[in-house]
């Protein structure tokens, strides 16, 4: 279970998260939306360790992990997988090299050994045969796809999904929201995915929580927020360009 | 920079256990800059033959020549003019490589699969640089005194027999390990900025073109501040 308790953070004295309060139960997938810049991507990014917070909690089953020392921070994240928004493959390794490196760098497992879960992470995410090829050789939906297989690769527990569907043609992002709705069911990991795509919110998300002004304004089930009565949720859903979210920033 | 410097020490060992990251970036940073300094190095010494023998007209015996140009080269051009190229051609490529990583979030990705990027990134590139300068140093002054020697044969009117007498007339051994240390401290300085430069790097393409700059003109700087330390210690 992930626990956010009072989290506060800025940059260079600009408030991002001002008190951001929210709970994830174990298997559950939640979507967090928000405007771009909302700061989204910054909670996710303190979920798995990469920023600090300057005020409140963050808790692992149990556990405050805000103070953690470096080496006990990476024996968390090796139950974490985390896709990123423009996949950050590695450039100067191949795709089998890309899924394998965490397996490579954690375990004892042989090369030929880690070549073959990497062939088989791919497989998941409806890739074969590119083991091979370079990041560069990829379209941005296999890129997404081999970073998605590189965050299975450990068998995380936990997976956060940066704008999992950004930037991808309506089908490919569907193909996506299968492949994280797949993952939830076949492999019962906690999902944690931030996103303003809300036909991949409606159909990913057990809750939808919504960031705005840097905090957690609403959270409820996909029906839920399609029903909420919060003015700022109605804009936002329908994506209107009039209401109490200013389009001028 | 400190905290870097600190990180990097401590995952130093780490070296042994990621050879094959440390030669390859030994492959680029020292085999890959081989020509060019080669290149680079038969015109410096041709220029320091030249302008010594300027410098000597008419009150400093011509026998000397050998000496003024393998003590320049060794002390002083060799190792400097091979760092300030291995500036320009290593540490450029490693900020902006880091710098992209950075912006792309692959520093991230990298931390999220619980790999250090000091242990990464950083060890095998300083590694790299400490080791590789000085062996390109080494190169360097072989082959600008035999452009020194060429020069002085071809141009200037001088027997190589004269030329290679001057040299070994004042040769000292102390000398050219003087010209490694500098290189064995160039190799460092080039690797951290180049490293550091990388990972503060902030703001897509424009950022890595500001941090690329910012590291070649600091580490640069730092090559001829440090020189001078060096020289005033060893030899002042």
């Amino acid at each position: 279970m992930i626990e956010i308790n009072d989290l506060y953070k800025g940059f260079h004295n600009k408030p991002v998260l001002e008190g951001v309060n929210l709970a994830i139960q174990k298997g559950e997938t939640v979507v967090i939306i928000g405007r771009s810049g909302c700061g989204k991507s910054v909670l996710l990014k303190h979920i798995i360790g990469l920023l600090k917070p300057d005020k409140g909690q963050l808790l692992i089953d149990g556990e405050d992990i805000t103070a953690y020392p470096k080496d006990k921070l990476n024996q968390l994240r090796q139950r974490f997988g985390m896709l990123f928004q423009g996949a950050a493959l590695f450039d100067s390794m191949t795709v089998a090299e890309n899924v394998g490196l965490g397996l490579s760098e954690h375990t004892e497992m042989t090369e030929g050994q880690i070549r073959e879960i990497a062939a088989e992470k791919l497989k998941m995410v409806g890739l074969v045969g590119v083991e091979d090829l370079k990041p560069a050789e990829l379209s941005g939906g296999m890129k997404k796809r081999v970073g998605l297989a590189r965050a299975i690769a450990m068998n995380p527990e936990f997976i956060l999904y940066d704008e999992p569907t950004t930037g991808l043609d309506p089908i490919m992002a569907d193909a996506i929201n299968d492949l994280v709705i797949n993952l939830r069911n076949t492999l019962k990991i906690t999902s944690i995915a931030v996103t303003h795509d809300m036909a991949s919110a409606y159909k990913i998300a057990d809750r939808i929580a919504m960031l705005y002004k840097g905090k957690i304004i609403f959270a409820g089930t996909p029906e839920e927020t399609k029903n909420s009565d919060n003015p700022v949720v109605q804009q936002f859903i329908q994506g209107r360009s009039q209401g109490p979210i200013p389009t001028l920033e | 920079m400190a905290i870097l410097i600190k990180n990097l020490l401590i995952n130093l060992p780490s070296a042994l256990t990621h050879v094959s990251l440390v030669t390859e970036q030994m492959l680029i940073m020292g085999v890959n800059s081989l020509p060019l300094v080669v290149f680079t190095s038969i015109f410096t010494g041709g220029v320091s033959a030249v302008q010594a023998a300027y410098q000597f007209s008419d009150y400093i015996p011509m026998r000397y020549l050998g000496t003024a140009v393998g003590k320049a080269v060794v002390i002083e051009l060799g190792p400097v003019l091979t760092a300030l190229v291995v500036v320009g051609r290593v540490c450029a490529s490693i900020t902006a490589e880091l710098g992209t990583m950075k912006v792309t979030e692959q520093i991230d990705a990298m931390e999220t699969l619980a790999l250090d990027p000091v242990k990464y990134l950083v060890v095998p590139r300083f590694v790299a640089g400490f080791v590789m300068l000085p062996v390109l140093v080494l190169f360097s002054d072989f082959v600008a005194i035999l452009g020194g020697l060429a020069v002085s044969v071809f141009f200037l009117g001088i027997s190589s027999y004269t030329f290679l007498n001057g040299l070994k007339m004042f040769f000292h051994l102390s000398d050219v390990f003087g010209g490694l240390l500098k290189a064995f401290v160039f190799g460092s300085i080039i690797a951290i900025v180049g490293c550091y430069q990388g990972f503060r790097t902030e703001g897509g393409a424009e950022g890595v073109g500001r941090s690329t700059t910012r590291a070649v003109v600091l580490a640069s700087v730092l090559v001829l501040i440090s020189d001078y330390i060096i020289a005033s210690l060893l030899f002042g």
